[in-house]
């Protein structure tokens, strides 16, 4: 089990994994249990396969052929439509960025890079971009902290600990449409519970997304609880996996309770914290329901994020090759993100 | 009691444990208090959606008036369709894919293997622009399949289906096709069935992605006829309503109800999913 958790960071470089796989790492206990009995039919596979090896290599040309269209013909459904509504929008949108959006009395025209000139000049595609930064900024490593002591919370025996867990990880399921309105009456002037516990200590009521100063730690909030318990069973999962004899060698060495989460949970959680990571800013940049139902992007567009202002300027203003422009400079957002998840995670985390 | 001590030396015990059971409790219940409080909207007359007295009479009224004031039947119908639609798809797609990639060996199978990663980066969810203009060219937009398509081939479980089918030992599949089996019997006899774990994670995790999924579908859709729940419940929210924040909340629940009640139901089951889904 252990080198299925140290995999999980691999998520997205599958061929270490597949090289484990293939030398016959511990598979499932199912799996295993399959193997003896059905293989118990071929007491003496020798001559079988002698044979079969004579008929492999009289016909080896023909065979990998045929192999290769058996594949192809199992890949293409897949992969035409992922061709479809992934690769080609993906190109599209690069090509868009260099057209004019067609307008009914002027069609489309190549203008080149002018509309990233326009770009570079819109206060709100700044602001929107700052936004999304302090948006990561703030729900990242404080939903990962969360989320990292909720499941070790959750892994001590706790009095009840599988209502604690569920109460962490129900926000997870609920939909993030549904869930922005529960927080949006919260946040209620006047009205809302987080006013009613304010003016409990006499404090003056305050219009919390109203505000553009307060409107984006708001949404922040939101994510955050949303998130960290979904981040928080990939650490117990991890936690879990951790061999219990470390804990009692590192007693025996007399090492504190700290001690023992600094050097040695923590570092054997490395590979879970890169995974989640990654997770948590390709989240950062996606998530926009929220928005959508609790300010419009607003006060001032203070709360606007990147995807948020390319469904505005593509379906609210329908600028569609401004929207592409824009939708570049988030693919290339998330692109650096996979590069550096690559050559960081190839680096750092296979170190055992 | 001792053996478990001797196991675990860094487990709290006594006054610590009691100490961190409370911290626990107090993040737990400052986890669920908006959803407890949208539980008291929803249940009570609007007159007490803020004033918290135990003698509040308790009420249904405001689930009868949201289910009254907007098409929710066809909302749910069209979710339900939606998810299985998708389901489905993804089911057959990826398996099919995935047995290719776990055990044929082909030139460009690196290239093609590496392109379906491109959408674990890239998911459908950023490029709703020309996913739009795509679905305008064909036809077909403010319609179900038009909020199913672009995440049916997913790469999410291509992968994890591959990994999967990587561990199913090779004699297996050398004595079915020895007893003459085609690679799709093969495939169906003894791939599927040792992955039926996987099946149930992804499937798990597939569903609930779908039905909580909102910005696509609201680009794509336009009539009652093609809009999930989530899409309805904004629409609802934000136009019908004023601010009638108990008929909201009970809306609220509503529409996530049969997903929480599932959730509550089999809690483990989705636990390890998403752990399982994630992990591999």
């Amino acid at each position: 089990m252990s080198e299925r958790i140290t995999a999980s960071p691999e998520h997205t470089s599958p061929r270490a994994r597949g090289e484990v796989g293939a030398h016959g790492a511990p598979g499932e206990g199912l799996t295993r249990d399959v193997t003896d009995p059905s293989s118990a039919p071929h007491p003496d596979p020798l001559p079988a396969s002698g044979e079969r090896e004579k008929h492999r290599t009289r016909r080896a040309a023909p065979e990998a052929t045929l192999n290769a269209i058996h594949a192809w013909l199992l890949l293409l459904p897949a992969m035409a439509l992922l061709a479809l509504f992934t690769h080609w929008p993906a190109f599209a949108t690069f090509i868009d960025s260099f057209w004019s959006t067609p307008r009914p009395r002027r069609p489309s025209r190549f203008i080149g890079i002018d509309t990233y000139r326009h770009m570079l000049d819109d206060p709100v595609f700044w602001q929107s971009l700052t936004n999304n930064f302090w948006f990561a900024l703030g729900t990242i490593p404080i939903s990962m902290a969360l989320a990292l002591l909720m499941a070790l919370w959750v892994n001590d025996r706790i009095a009840g600990r599988a209502l604690v867990r569920m109460a962490y990880f129900t926000p997870t399921v609920l939909p993030m449409i549904a869930v922005a309105n529960i927080w949006l009456f919260f946040y209620t002037p006047q009205y809302g519970l987080l006013e009613q516990f304010r003016s409990l200590f006499g404090l003056p009521s305050h219009n919390w997304l109203g505000t553009p100063d307060y409107a984006l730690a708001a949404v922040i909030v939101v994510a955050i609880w949303k998130e960290a318990g979904f981040f928080m069973i990939f650490y117990l999962a991890a936690l879990q996996t951790i061999s219990p004899t470390l804990a009692e060698a590192a007693a025996l060495e007399g090492a504190s309770r700290w001690t023992f989460f600094r050097r040695v949970q923590l570092p054997l959680l490395m590979p879970t914290t890169l995974f989640v990571l990654v997770n948590a800013v390709i989240n950062a940049f996606r998530m926009v329901d929220h928005i959508i139902v609790m300010t419009r992007g607003g006060p001032d567009n203070a709360t606007s994020l990147l995807l948020f202002y390319i469904y505005e300027v593509g379906f609210k203003f329908w600028d569609t090759n401004y929207a592409a422009a824009l939708t570049v400079v988030l693919l290339i957002i998330l692109g650096v993100t996979a590069l550096g998840q690559y050559f960081f995670l190839e680096r750092r985390v296979h170190y055992r | 009691m001792s053996a478990r001590t001797a196991s675990e030396p860094y487990a709290p015990r006594g006054f610590g444990l009691a100490l961190e059971s409370a911290a626990a409790w107090l993040l737990a219940v400052l986890w669920l208090l908006p959803l407890l409080y949208a539980f008291w909207t929803a249940f009570h007359p609007s007159e007490f959606s803020a004033r918290f007295t135990l003698t509040a009479p308790l009420t249904l009224e405001n689930f009868a008036t949201a289910w009254n004031a907007a098409p929710f039947a066809r909302y749910f119908l069209n979710t339900f369709l939606l998810v299985t639609m998708i389901l489905v798809c993804q089911f057959a797609l990826c398996t099919l894919a995935a047995y290719a990639f776990a055990r044929y060996s082909f030139r460009g199978r690196e290239v093609a293997f590496t392109l379906v990663l491109v959408q674990l980066m890239i998911m459908p969810d950023v490029l709703i622009v020309e996913n739009y203009r795509t679905m305008s060219r064909l036809g077909i937009l403010d319609s179900i399949p038009a909020i199913a398509l672009p995440y049916v081939a997913s790469a999410f479980g291509i992968f994890l289906l591959r990994q999967t089918f990587k561990t199913v030992p090779k004699e297996l599949d050398d004595a079915a096709r020895v007893e003459g089996a085609s690679a799709l019997q093969v495939l169906w006899r003894v791939y599927v069935p040792l992955a039926r774990p996987i099946y149930v994670a992804y499937g798990l995790v597939s569903v609930s992605y779908h039905w909580n999924n909102f910005l696509w579908p609201l680009i794509v859709t336009n009539s009652v006829e093609s809009r999930p729940l989530t899409v309805g419940l904004q629409v609802f929210s934000s136009t019908d309503q004023g601010i009638d924040w108990a008929v909201i909340c009970a809306a609220t629940l509503m529409t996530s109800g049969p997903l929480l009640v599932a959730f509550l139901l089999f809690q483990r089951q989705f636990v390890q999913s998403f752990m399982r889904a994630g992990i591999r």
